[in-house]
């Protein structure tokens, strides 16, 4: 059987290809932005013991398309005395890196909508241009609760961004390469071939995994993390001001940056599209191979996706000066010294 | 160094149980109760407004109006109204109004009554939009009850004859009898 991709190369040109991989991508980060809405709530209420949304559609399905028309039929307020421009812009610059990005991510072997060689560091390129969306939004909204968490955000953002990137540095120097589809195929085989196993490589791989999924939880200001939005004190923080729409866009944006996360955790430790089990039905190249791929990068994917909220709902909100601490004196050190020692490895062992 | 790695180490730890504890409770059942669709038995000892008593010997109110629990009532929120009728040795009561907009569920009038007339209804839902709702005649209530109770059984048995000639199994037809008071829309039943 023809690969997928190859067959759909053939059949039509690049531009239309790209084309389906931008709806594709749209698409996908848009079902996924209103449905972990919905696995949200219905994750939220079985760990407090309730059953959750239940009357809108089956358990609730129809849920995210109810909340969509309510938002989309509200008013767009802009306060009066606003920067107009970059409060409208803020939503917009807060979802598009995550589309963005989304693109280099390898769904599998060959479900990337491009293969480029410096995939990691355009998405980290792009990652920062998130924290100054919450950031103009705040500032531009023109309200104390805003801004405060404008700055909040900001030095939160600063201060995780540091160990994310060392334990990125790190992950280049252990793979060798920038390109996410390289990174996978350089963990093919069973599990223990994925990097969150590789002790050979980096001593302390699983813990370089928990710091990336910690600064993941920071950057995307999920909980407990959630200093930008906290609520019992800063009602909702950068997005107070906003109506409508553009609250739900931003609301959106979190649960894609949620997404890109989680799928960037997959690609760089938990291997990716390959099987658990190694290859145990033939190539990657067939189409039911590319399916394959998919099926194991979305499981695991979604478990991540499945723990960040099992995390919200499990631990409260840290205290800012706890969360500054908590980077600042633990994951900086740690991840410098995970640096340090996996560069050692790498000279002794390799 | 070696404390602030404990610290990390019993820290880490601790997280982990978090987790672990509220995973357990995802998967056990859940404890709300979905209120419109389903709602909770009262007690026993539920002190919601008042209602007449019905005398299981008569079919009729227990209340002979003797205005005790009228003038117990602090709020002034009971009005009862008795007459003597043809033949009998003692009054019965006529009209018997508790406006709930007033009334504080204190429970003078019951602790008042000597004859066990009135008691606690299991009631409670009881949100209206229309300020009428909220004053009830007990008395027209109660009759009400009564009426409806003889005309559900005079139906019953006319289907049970018509049923009889058809001569459907003896089963269904008990199972149909028993089935009857749940087909009541809740909050009906006292």
């Amino acid at each position: 059987m023809a690969s997928l991709s190859n067959a759909i190369s053939a059949l039509w040109p690049e531009p239309l290809r790209l084309v389906l991989f931008v709806v594709g991508i749209m698409s996908f980060v848009g079902a996924n932005a209103a449905y972990l809405v919905w696995v949200e709530r219905k994750g939220a209420a079985r760990f407090q013991r309730r059953p959750g949304p239940t009357e809108v559609g089956w358990a609730g399905l129809l849920q995210p398309i109810a909340d969509a028309a309510k938002l989309m039929s509200k008013q767009l307020i802009v306060p009066a005395g606003v920067d107009r421009t970059l409060f409208r812009v803020a939503p917009l610059l807060m979802m598009s890196p995550a589309l963005m990005s989304l693109a280099v991510i390898p769904f599998g072997e060959h479900l990337a909508a491009r293969n480029i060689n410096v995939g990691l560091l355009m998405i980290f390129a792009f990652g920062s241009v998130n924290v100054m969306a919450i950031m103009l939004g705040g500032w531009s909204s023109r309200n104390k609760y805003a801004i405060i968490s404008a700055a909040r955000v900001v030095s939160q953002n600063v201060a995780y961004e540091i160990p994310m990137l060392l334990v990125v540095i790190t992950m280049i120097m252990v793979t060798g390469t920038m390109n996410l589809n390289e990174i996978v195929q350089n963990q093919a085989g069973p599990f223990w071939k994925w990097y969150l196993f590789r002790l050979d490589l980096n001593l302390l791989a699983p813990i370089t995994f928990l710091i990336f999924y910690t600064c993941m939880l920071a950057e995307t200001n999920r909980a407990p993390f959630d200093m930008a939005e906290a609520e019992s004190e800063l009602v909702a923080g950068a997005y107070t001001e906003y109506s409508g729409m553009g609250f739900g866009v931003f609301f959106m944006a979190e649960y894609s940056n949620i997404l890109l996360g989680c799928a960037l955790a997959t690609a760089l430790f938990l291997g990716g599209w390959q099987s658990p089990f190694g290859h145990l039905l033939g190539n990657w190249q067939s189409t039911i191979g590319v399916l394959l791929g998919l099926f194991w990068f979305l499981v695991k994917m979604y478990f991540l996706i499945f723990s960040v909220v099992w995390i919200r709902w499990t631990f409260p909100r840290t205290q800012f000066y706890g969360l500054l601490n908590l980077s600042w004196k633990i994951l900086i050190p740690v991840s410098l010294f995970t640096l340090i020692l996996s560069s050692a490895m790498l000279k002794l062992f390799r | 160094m070696k404390n602030s790695l404990k610290e990390i180490a019993t820290g880490f730890n601790s997280l982990v149980t978090g987790m672990r504890i509220t995973l357990g409770q995802f998967f056990k059942p859940s404890v709300t109760v979905q209120y419109p669709h389903e709602s909770l038995k009262m007690p026993e000892k539920f002190r919601g407004h008042i209602v007449l008593v019905r005398d299981p010997e008569t079919g009729k109110a227990k209340c002979f109006a003797c205005k005790l629990c009228e003038r117990a009532c602090p709020s002034d929120c009971i009005t009862v109204e008795g007459a003597k009728l043809e033949g009998a040795k003692k009054k019965s009561v006529t009209q018997y109004v508790l406006d709930f907009t007033k009334c504080s569920l204190c429970g003078s009038c019951v602790e008042a009554c000597r004859d066990g007339a009135i008691r606690y209804s299991h009631e409670y839902n009881l949100a209206s939009t229309n300020k009428e709702d909220y004053i009830m005649d007990l008395f027209q209530r109660l009759e009400n009850e009564r009426l409806e109770a003889e005309r559900l059984q005079g139906s019953l048995k006319s289907e049970d004859q018509s049923l009889k000639s058809e001569g459907p199994p003896q089963e269904t037809r008990a199972a149909e009898q028993r089935s009857t008071p749940n087909t009541q829309p809740p909050g009906t039943a006292q």
